[in-house]
């Protein structure tokens, strides 16, 4: 079956999702991404959309979903790499996402993370 | 005989060929506003130019004045050039038309001098070649138009495009200096500017300055929140300058919510949050004494 690869670096967890998101791909990474997290003792998670040209309400609701999921589980999450065309589609469609944290790439996701450890 | 054809002009324009551009000729200078040496040299050219070219489309046409048939495409042609340069010196569309319509009063003097003997011919050619003229005049202005349109549109599209620059003013700072009334296409080209510019300069800090935003009203205030709602998403933090007292009246009166943004009075304070941030900072040097 299809699975987005869940990356560690020392605590930190990388996802980069390079597909297309369907309902049951998104399910599947969030179950993935929450026994990681557990598993793992990871303290921080990066996103990485910049492979995706369409993001649409559906997936803009489950990113803000897993990050209030890795919230639960005392993970900060990093969305990094939106395209601009992406953000301004979102902010047209009212989803800001507010309360996920966001960065221009992983570089500066992963700064950001590090800086919030200290 | 039907208005729709005109046997006799074509003769009767190459006959007295000579003597009706003089009056042609005449009748434009007293109607010329601005005269200098060129501008008469110019039309004196237009216009010798024009009338065999009407010569050749009568007779290709057999006398057809229906200005859309393909006989007319020439002299159509040569309209438009004059009509579209006409435009760009300046003259106003009395001054474009008048060049065809002054034409009429030398025609019809020929035409009475020549039909003298045949008064039915002679009403039937005045009133075919009235209605030809009115035709052709009718075309200039509206090329005459149309390319004022063109200008009016490529001048708005330029405005769009110079009003909206973004420009680093530190590494990892933008500032945004906005001018004039934000509307949704506006908004659009600002945000997509602003967009492409974080990702060019990884810019994290971006400095909306509004001070030559006349007015700010809720639909303002929206796109202005929107594009600051984008930013975020790309990992860049907004900061909003230049808001003047009465700005600042009217946001509150109007309940706008800005109280997730950092807001400054001016450009040179937000400046020196954003250097704060990205942990730069600048020191006057020290004086020698």
């Amino acid at each position: 079956m299809e699975r987005i690869p869940i990356l560690r670096i020392g605590r930190l967890l990388l996802v980069t999702i390079q597909v297309d998101m369907h309902d049951r791909l998104a399910m599947t990474l969030q179950d993935d991404l929450t026994t990681r997290i557990v598993k793992d003792r990871a303290t921080g998670v990066l996103i990485d959309i910049s492979a995706l040209d369409i993001v649409d309400s559906f997936i803009g609701r489950m990113i803000s979903n897993t990050a209030a999921m890795a919230r639960v589980l005392d993970a900060r999450t990093v969305l990094v790499g939106m395209q601009p065309a992406v953000a301004i589609t979102l902010v047209e469609l009212g989803l800001t996402l507010e309360g996920v944290k966001t960065a221009l790439n992983v570089e500066r996701g992963l700064a950001l993370l590090e800086r919030e450890e200290e | 005989m039907s208005t729709e054809k005109s046997m006799q002009l074509a003769t009767i324009m190459t006959q007295y060929e000579s003597a009706l551009l003089e009056g042609w000729l005449s009748g434009l200078m007293a109607r010329l506003l601005r005269r200098d040496k060129s501008a008469e040299a110019e039309l004196r050219q237009q216009a010798a130019r024009f009338l065999p070219m009407v010569v050749q489309a009568l007779e290709k046409g057999n006398g057809n004045i229906d200005i859309e048939a393909a006989a007319w495409d020439e002299v159509r042609h040569a309209l438009t050039e004059i009509s579209q340069a006409r435009v760009r010196q300046g003259f106003s569309s009395i001054e474009t038309a008048s060049f065809i319509f002054s034409l009429k009063d030398p025609l019809f003097q020929y035409l009475r001098t020549a039909l003298a003997d045949n008064p039915m011919l002679l009403i039937d050619e005045t009133a075919a070649t009235s209605s030809l003229f009115d035709r052709l005049g009718l075309f200039t202005v509206e090329v005459y138009q149309k390319t004022r349109e063109q200008v009016i549109l490529r001048q708005q599209q330029e405005l769009l495009e110079l009003s909206t620059p973004v420009v680093q003013l530190w590494e990892g700072v933008l500032a945004l200096p906005l001018i004039g009334t934000l509307d949704s296409a506006r908004t659009q080209v600002v945000m997509e500017n602003l967009l492409q510019k974080i990702v060019e300069t990884s810019a994290s800090i971006a400095i909306i300055d509004i001070t030559g935003v006349p007015t700010v009203d809720t639909l303002v205030a929206q796109h202005l929140l929107k594009t600051i709602a984008a930013a975020r998403l790309m990992g860049a933090d907004c900061i909003i300058s230049g808001i003047r007292p009465q700005i600042a009246q009217t946001i509150v009166h109007l309940g706008v919510n800005l109280d997730d943004v950092v807001t400054k009075a001016n450009l040179a304070d937000a400046f020196l949050v954003a250097l704060k941030r990205t942990g730069s900072t600048i020191s006057k040097p020290k004086s020698a004494d």
